[in-house]
């Protein structure tokens, strides 16, 4: 029964996971950069939630929504300040860009919260359920992770193949040029791609500190790097990718800690990171890229 | 100095400068003039401005990013480290710190080109979060290794001290967690001033050679460089690990500072890797002095400015998105040339001697 129970804890991580890495992998599909401070998207997305319960003493809805309205805000603000004054410029000056945003955004949170640890109150007073006469136990957290997941992926996966501006996207990160002279608006489009990926990181945030609840201006960072090795798992710029890959690390990650050793799990994921780019670097579901010259 | 040619002569500037400096802060310190807080803080300079001008190496002649800097660093710092604690007292002193640098830099050095081999097979974003792995991997894996030694010899483990199962004379070498305690302070600011000259004149040579200019027509195209038969994986490897090793001289250099040495995030973690990627993008990517400059700069400038020093990261972290915007977007780039002109206009037109 307890490897039944951590493989439902894994497939719960990866479900946040997942989330992040749907904003990782459109991000990078659509604008073409790694955007380093989605990570730290989801710290602000917990403070956020933090101080709406806590501090305005609102209800855990409300937080959740305060959360995904001051991500959404802040994505979008970073895209316009830092990031599109650079459409041009090579990928070492955006990434060099991503990685200052990621760290103001950390020492930021430092400076406004402190470094000690805010112990965060669940989200979800949902009870969870006992399977098997009380030996397999499921928790709230847990089922609404991966139902939220689940939801995230399918209604994702409809606005980007069903309506125009999903239709966009997909336009926009086949080609720019193309695109533009279609008369879609590229601009625009990297906004919104922006403003839904840090709303998804907004959620994550929320669930995974209900999860696990130390909050501290570094909980981000971890996860976020992680869920781009999830995203780069399932195919970069795919959506059933990121929620595969995702799913797939947080299995790994927890059996890692459960049977091999707890400190090195992170080890053991960032291995699984360097294998699969050197077997197969456009992961599960990516498609070939031919270099032109 | 007429007939030499203009970058020997900067690169001789550049000499000049690192052994003035290291005169002055000398004089200064033998004068008294140095409060105990700067004098602390001499030799990790010497050891971030090495790191600095390593990493430039990578970033700035080979345009790749490494995020895994620190990692090297730590390899050279624990292997010289645990070198040092083993021949404590079978050697004089200065003989052992000449080994200990030279097992940190092979040590780090076979890093560089074991981590190399695979990941410089990637290009942009993706080597760069493939190096910021190896760095963490690197943090983890020293984390959890406990080596004592007893009269029966050396003992392993992966758990706990404990664990190592060591007799009544035994002795606990790396730690875990706790790192290496007692490493003989061999480190000094001359020392570290002379390895900061040595790794110019490697790297400023480098550049200068052929192999340099082959690393650099990778930078620039690297798909005409193949073309014209430049072997990408040698000298990308070659770049890769010769800064590697320099960052293995550095954390040397460091560990041989400290009482104790620990693989805690914050001396060899992504924000070490970060810091020196500061230095690198404030003093000039592809400029070894500027690197060098920033480096020295950014590190005395909070400790001199004491109410700095809490807004220190933030600033660093708007210093690096400035940079980048005043460098590479539209608007930035005119307001470059703006000061580029005001500055020509206060200048004196230069006078040309013909013969």
């Amino acid at each position: 029964m307890s490897f039944l129970s951590y493989l439902i804890n894994g497939v719960s991580l990866g479900s946040v996971y997942a989330i992040i890495a749907l904003g990782y992998t459109m991000v990078y599909g659509i604008a073409k950069m790694l955007n380093f401070a989605h990570g730290d998207i989801i710290m602000v997305g917990g403070y956020a939630a933090f101080l709406a319960m806590v501090n305005a003493g609102l209800s855990p809805l409300i937080g959740v929504l305060v959360s995904i309205v001051v991500c959404t805000l802040l994505g979008v603000v970073i895209e316009r300040i830092a990031y599109k004054p650079l459409r041009m410029a090579p990928p070492l000056a955006v990434l060099i860009t991503a990685i200052g945003v990621s760290y103001f955004l950390q020492n930021l949170a430092l400076l406004l919260f402190g470094a000690d640890t805010k112990t965060f109150k669940s989200v979800i007073s949902f009870k969870g359920i006992s399977l098997a006469g009380g030996a397999l136990q499921i928790s709230g957290v847990t089922i609404v992770t991966i139902a939220a997941c689940i939801v995230i992926v399918v209604g994702l996966s409809l606005f980007i193949n069903k309506t125009r501006a999903g239709q966009a996207m997909l336009a926009v990160s086949e080609d720019r040029g193309a695109a533009q002279l279609m008369g879609i608006n590229v601009n625009k489009t990297i906004a919104l791609t922006f403003a839904i990926g840090s709303a998804l990181a907004a959620i994550a945030g929320v669930l995974l500190c209900s999860a696990y609840p130390s909050l501290n201006p570094y909980t981000g960072a971890m996860p976020g790097i992680k869920a781009f090795v999830a995203a780069v798992f399932g195919g970069i710029g795919s959506v059933p990718g990121a929620m595969v890959g995702g799913i797939l690390l947080g299995i790994i990650e927890i059996l890692a800690k459960a049977y091999i050793s707890s400190q090195l799990a992170d080890a053991i994921v960032f291995a699984m990171l360097i294998i699969i780019l050197l077997v197969k670097p456009t992961g599960i579901f990516g498609k070939k890229i031919q270099e032109k010259v | 100095m007429r007939h030499l040619q203009k970058t020997t002569k900067s690169n001789f500037i550049t000499y000049g400068i690192v052994i003035l400096t290291a005169v002055i802060i000398q004089i200064l310190s033998s004068a008294g003039a140095v409060s105990s807080l700067i004098g602390g803080l001499l030799v990790p300079l010497c050891a971030y401005m090495i790191l600095a001008i390593s990493l430039n190496l990578v970033v700035g002649i080979l345009g790749d990013l490494s995020l895994g800097h620190a990692g090297f660093m730590c390899v050279g710092a624990f292997a010289s480290a645990f070198f040092s604690k083993m021949t404590a007292g079978t050697m004089p002193d200065g003989l052992r710190f000449f080994f200990a640098l030279l097992i940190g830099a092979a040590a780090a050095g076979l890093f560089g080109i074991l981590i190399g081999i695979p990941v410089l097979r990637l290009r942009g974003d993706y080597l760069a979060i493939v190096t910021l792995a190896f760095g963490e991997i690197i943090k983890n894996v020293i984390n959890v290794f406990f080596i004592g030694r007893d009269s029966s010899g050396l003992h392993f483990s992966m758990k706990d001290s404990v664990a190592l199962n060591l007799d009544s004379t035994g002795e606990v070498i790396v730690n875990g967690p706790q790192g290496i305690n007692g490493t003989p302070k061999d480190s000094t600011f001359l020392i570290g001033m002379f390895l900061l000259l040595i790794a110019l004149i490697i790297i400023l040579n480098l550049i200068n050679s052929r192999a340099g200019r082959a690393i650099m027509s990778i930078r620039d195209d690297r798909i005409a460089a193949e073309s014209i038969g430049i072997n990408i994986t040698k000298f990308k490897l070659m770049a890769f690990s010769i800064s590697a090793a320099l960052a293995g001289v550095a954390g040397v250099l460091y560990a041989h500072n400290l009482s104790s040495l620990v693989a805690s995030p914050k001396s060899f973690g992504y924000n070490m890797s970060i810091m020196i990627l500061v230095f690198v993008v404030l003093g000039g990517i592809g400029n070894i002095r500027g690197s060098l400059i920033a480096a020295f700069i950014l590190t005395l400038l909070p400790e001199m400015l004491r109410g700095l020093s809490n807004y220190r990261m933030l600033i660093y972290a708007i210093v690096l998105i400035l940079m980048m915007i005043f460098n590479w977007s539209k608007g930035g780039g005119r307001l470059k040339e703006m000061v580029a002109e005001r500055l020509r206009g206060l200048r004196k037109p230069r006078t040309k001697e013909v013969k």
